[in-house]
Parts: structure tokens; sequence; C-alpha cells
């Protein structure tokens, strides 16, 4: 569309997407759209793509099996050797199936080759168990253990150590490494840090977590998990909204940077929260 | 259900390569053999981290499939894929410093052995995900047949991955789409651990390709000859514009799924491993080169010698290659990034 604010038309939410995918087909050849169903007569389940097989043929209009890890996967193995693919998953629900591709290959090529590849490719889509993660660097761990069968129940937080000055939450790997940063500074006259181990994420211990928190008015969450979205920010949310009044400094999050993970333990160990970003987290909040 | 495997296998011309030809088969067999068993050895002594799956036993099967492509043809391989990416024309001294991780590596790396790309010549990925490369694959080849420069991919997996859905989804949409894709499963016999009686019920993993209505051809993957043979079809066939092909190539790794993993898994007595080391790839060809009077034993000699110069020099490179510096970690997440955006 001209620029200009002039004309305005009104446009309905699935003619908008389809003219924008026409112009994108006619703008570049390399555009190719790949799916379920998209082809005419039948234009996709909500009629987005209605008329484009016919306009632009079913070379570039691509109707694929119920075969979503094939629809993701083509699309990353075209954009790697070139091409512009849009791949269409018919509902979003459907996209589990192929999330090995969304995940592990198109999020990552590009960060794992150095840079060499893009993977220019656009996914569209139409829009409660039980789950135990151990840590695969912490088979070598040792800890004790009780003599007797014992159960620790789901949902129950370990005060690793208790404190005055800040509660840091940190869960799995992240626990020890806290709790070593914190007996340090206890020995150097530094902050007295309380380590809350919440041992499980969903269900969540609020109350252990809550009670510290209003006991220390101050909060810092360790996770090796990246940053963006992660439990850290679910954390910060329900203390915010529950503990608001008990803060005296503003919550800090110390976890991974925003990346992939790299071959390279130069690069690996970089990312993943150290003792000095730790520390400096504490001492960024601590009176 | 009756599939005539040897039927198909007959279609394939008897025709003998030539001297430079089988020279350079042999020159890429052995180059691997000595690349890897130097890679144990420093694997084992601590200088390369993170997990490693060695072809040590398979190089036939790179070495004559990879002698029928291109430097613009594509190669998709697994996480046992260092053969494939040396046989396509990697640079070995980039490829060794990615699995010294160090900064100069072809992934700068960030990818270390099961990730290798090297878009210079057409390798599109090794890949950690069984079966992941296969979608994949058949995407490099709509991207090929779209191009129509005569382009084909070359796909490689092992006997394991043709259980995994992403495999049929893969080739069934490659063969839907006459895409020039030549999938090769390299049948080792074992999927990590797991003996192929105990992952399929079936023996000749050819038989599958009837299922997808592409040809589905079988070679003795310690036999360079065979596996050149079918592979040339295989190749040329998918040159034409005539759709993909599934050849099966039995063949055996002499280690380990991984190095750290125990040689003899469930099932894997010492007596099976010895009689296939006596069918090991190497030394039929050396015979066959000898007697045909191809190459004097000195010239093959000279191949060797100068392969495992080329592996010292690649080693000595990594060795000298700066670590990458732990800052960089944050580089290349994103094709493009608002400057000075945090990430």
């Amino acid at each position: 569309m001209a620029g200009g604010g002039a004309a305005v038309r009104e446009l309905q939410y699935r003619d908008a997407i389809r003219e924008a995918l026409r112009e994108e087909l006619l703008r570049d050849p390399a555009v190719v759209l790949i799916g379920e169903e998209m082809i005419d007569p039948w234009g996709g389940t909500f009629g987005v793509t209605k008329g484009l097989s016919t306009e632009f043929g079913e070379e570039r209009i691509r109707n694929t099996p119920i075969s979503e890890a094939a629809i993701i996967g083509c699309a990353v193995g075209a954009a790697l050797a070139g091409m512009r693919p849009v791949a269409e998953i018919m509902f979003l629900d459907f996209i589990a199936t192929g999330m090995d591709q969304v995940v592990n290959q198109a999020a990552k090529l590009r960060y794992m080759s150095g840079g060499q590849v893009n993977v220019p490719m656009v996914i569209r889509a139409a829009g409660g168990s039980g789950l135990f993660i151990e840590h695969k660097m912490m088979y070598n761990n040792k800890g004790p253990v009780p003599e007797e069968e014992y159960l620790i129940p789901l949902g129950v937080a370990d005060i690793k150590r208790a404190g005055r000055d800040v509660t840091v939450v940190a869960t799995s790997r992240m626990a020890p490494r806290v709790l070593a940063v914190a007996e340090r500074l206890a020995a150097t006259g530094g902050p007295d840090i309380e380590v809350i181990d919440p041992r499980t994420l969903v269900p969540l211990d609020r109350a252990t977590i809550l009670a510290s928190v209003r006991k220390t008015h101050r909060l810092v969450i360790v996770h090796e998990a990246v940053e963006r979205g992660g439990f850290g920010a679910e954390l910060a949310s329900i203390i915010g909204a529950e503990a608001f009044t008990y803060l005296d400094a503003p919550i800090q999050r110390v976890a991974a940077f925003n990346t992939p993970v790299p071959f390279a333990p130069d690069l690996e160990d970089f990312l993943v929260p150290d003792e000095a970003r730790i520390e400096a987290a504490v001492r960024e909040i601590a009176v | 259900m009756a599939v005539d495997l040897s039927r198909e296998n007959a279609a394939v011309a008897e025709e003998m390569p030539d001297r430079a030809t089988l020279s350079r088969m042999y020159e890429t067999m052995v180059t691997i053999r000595l690349f890897e068993t130097r890679l144990v050895e420093l694997f084992n002594a601590g200088k390369l981290g993170g997990v490693l799956h060695v072809y040590i036993g398979e190089e036939a099967c790179a070495a004559g499939v990879c002698i029928h492509l291109e430097t613009h043809d594509y190669l998709l391989t697994s996480h046992r894929g260092h053969g494939h990416v040396l046989a396509k024309g990697a640079d070995m001294n980039r490829m060794m410093a990615e699995l010294f991780a160090r900064e100069t590596g072809l992934c700068r790396a960030r990818g270390g052995s099961m990730h290798i790309i090297d878009r210079s010549v057409g390798v599109l990925g090794a890949n950690a995900i069984v079966a992941a490369n296969v979608p994949i694959a058949t995407g490099a080849g709509l991207a090929a047949k779209w191009r129509g420069e005569g382009q084909v991919v070359a796909c490689f997996f092992g006997d394991g991955a043709t259980n995994h859905g992403a495999f049929h989804e893969g080739i069934n949409l490659a063969a839907l789409w006459d895409l020039p894709v030549v999938f090769i499963c390299e049948n080792n016999r074992y999927a990590q651990f797991t003996p192929q009686r105990m992952h399929a019920k079936i023996e000749d993993l050819a038989i599958r390709a009837a299922g997808y209505g592409i040809p589905g051809v079988q070679a003795d993957g310690q036999d360079v000859l065979a596996v050149y043979r079918v592979a040339q079809e295989a190749v040329a066939r998918a040159r034409r514009g005539e759709g993909p092909t599934f050849i099966e190539l039995k063949t055996y790794r002499y280690t380990g799924h991984a190095i750290s993993n125990p040689i003899c898994a469930i099932g894997r007595p010492d007596e099976e491993v010895a009689a296939w080391k006596a069918r090991d790839p190497i030394p039929p060809l050396e015979r066959h080169l000898l007697e045909q009077g191809l190459l004097t034993s000195t010239e093959l000699r000279a191949i060797q010698d100068a392969a495992a110069a080329r592996v010292a020099a690649a080693e000595a490179f990594a060795e000298a290659s700066p670590r990458p510096r732990p800052e960089t970690a944050l580089e290349d997440v994103y094709a493009e990034w608002p400057v000075g955006a945090p990430l």
C-alpha cells in the first residue's frame, strides 16, 4: 500500500493476512506457502489463502499431508537453501507435533552456525500433567540423605540458609551456587542472605517465599534458564502482587542471557549465572 | 508383500569408476579414518568437549555417495556426521577448530561436533536430533527444485531414524513432490545401544521405500564400489528431476554409540565386532587398486601420508587458534536486532 494517509479501507482480518501474503508472493519469487488444505477450492480452514493457488499455482502454494514436523522442517530446509517459506499450521494446538523443528532447528540454526546461515521463514497458525526435571550436570553432586525411607512433598520449599537482609530464591543447580555466595558474604561481613530452593515450581510454595520477603524486604531470583519469560518473571509478578508494600528495593533477576546454548565452554560459562553475578545482584539491593 | 529389491539393484549399471575416481574415494576413506582415529585420542586425552560420535568402519558410505556430489549440492547429516562433512569438502582445519571449541571453527564454536555447518560447500548441517534432518533435507530439495539448477540433496541418517515420525513425514513429502533428495540410511544395526531386531520388525529397511512410492535400493556399505553404483543412479535420478531414492547401506560402527559408551552393548558380542572389522572397507579397495595396476603401493602410501599430514596440520591449526571471547556468546542470536537494544 502506498503511504500518504488519504485513503483508508476497512478489511477483514483474514483478508488483510491474504493481502500481505499475496504482496509477498508477487514481490519475491522465493516466497512459497507450505501447509495443509491451503489450495483452492479450500483456501485454508478460515479462507485465508483463498484464491492464492489459483493465482500463483500449486508450485508456490504447496498443499501438504497432515505432517506438521514436515511442514515446519521443510520450511526450515527451504529457508536454509535460499527460499522465503511461509509455513501454515492449521491450528496452533497442532504445532506441538512439530515443536522440535521450531525449538531446536528454526530457532537455533543461525546461532549454532556461527552466523553462517539465516532461516528466513514465517510460521502462521490459528490459535496438565506432572513434570520432573533432573539437572544433568548434578548427577555427580553429593548431599545428605536420611537413612530411612522418606518423602519430599511437592510444593514445599527448602530454606537452605536462614538470613535477615536479602531473600534469594534459587532453582536447581543455582541453589548450591547461591549458598556458596551466602556463606562467603557472611564470613566477610556482607549481607545476610536467606537462600530458598523452591524444589518444585508447580506447585509453588508461595507461603514460604512470601514470609521470607516480608521479613527481608528484598528479593533476588536466580535461575539457569534464560531470563526472558522465565520462572523469575513469574515469581516477580507473584511477589509484586502479593507483597508489594513489603518491598524496599526492586526485585532482581539473575538468569542466563537470552541466547541458545553454545558449544564452547568459554561461551556457555559466560551465559550461565556465576557467583560474581549473583553477588552483584545481592549487593545492588542490600543496605 | 513382495518387494523385489534385487530388481532395483539389477537396474544399476555395472560400470567401473576410473582411476582418478577410485583414488579420490580411497583418499576420502583414509582421511576420515585418520581424522576420527585422532579425534578419539584427543577426546580421551580431554582435549575435546561435549560428546563424540565417530564413524569408524562406515567410511565407504560417505566416500561412495559424496563422490557424486558437486560443491553446490546440499548435505544434511546426523550426530555421526564427521565423515560426510569431510567427504563433502568442508575445510578440515576449521572443522577441527570447531571440535576444539575455537573461534576459528566453522561455526565459531557455537555448534560443535553435532551441529557442524559449512555453507560454503553446501553442508546445511549435522543434526543432534535423530531424524530432524529428514524434513529439512526435503525443504532443501524444494529450494533446489525451485532454483532449477540441477542441485541435489544428500541426507544421511542411521537405522534408528527410520522409526521416527519426522522421517516418515519428511520422506513422504519429498516423494509426493518428486524432490531431488537422496535419503541414505546407514544401517549400522544399532540405534544407540538397541540392536535392530529390537527396534524394527523388518530386516531390510529399504522395503520401507515402497510405502512412499519411491525406489528402495540396498548395497553393502563395506564395499565402496557397491555404494558408488547405487548412489550414482540415485543422484542421477534426482538430477533428472525424477524424485527421491531411499538407499539402505548395511554397515557397522566399530565404536560404542558415543566414545564414552561401551563398545559392546546388549546383543553385541565381541565376535560380532571382530567379524565386521574383518570386513573393513579400506583394505579391499587397496587390493583392488593394486591388483588392477591403478595405483602402486608407493602411491597408496603417499595418499595415506598426505592425509595424516592434513590431520596433523588441522590439529596444529586448532590448537593455535584463539578461544572465543566469552561476551561474543551474545552475537548471532538474531539476524537483525536494533542497535544498542538489550538482547
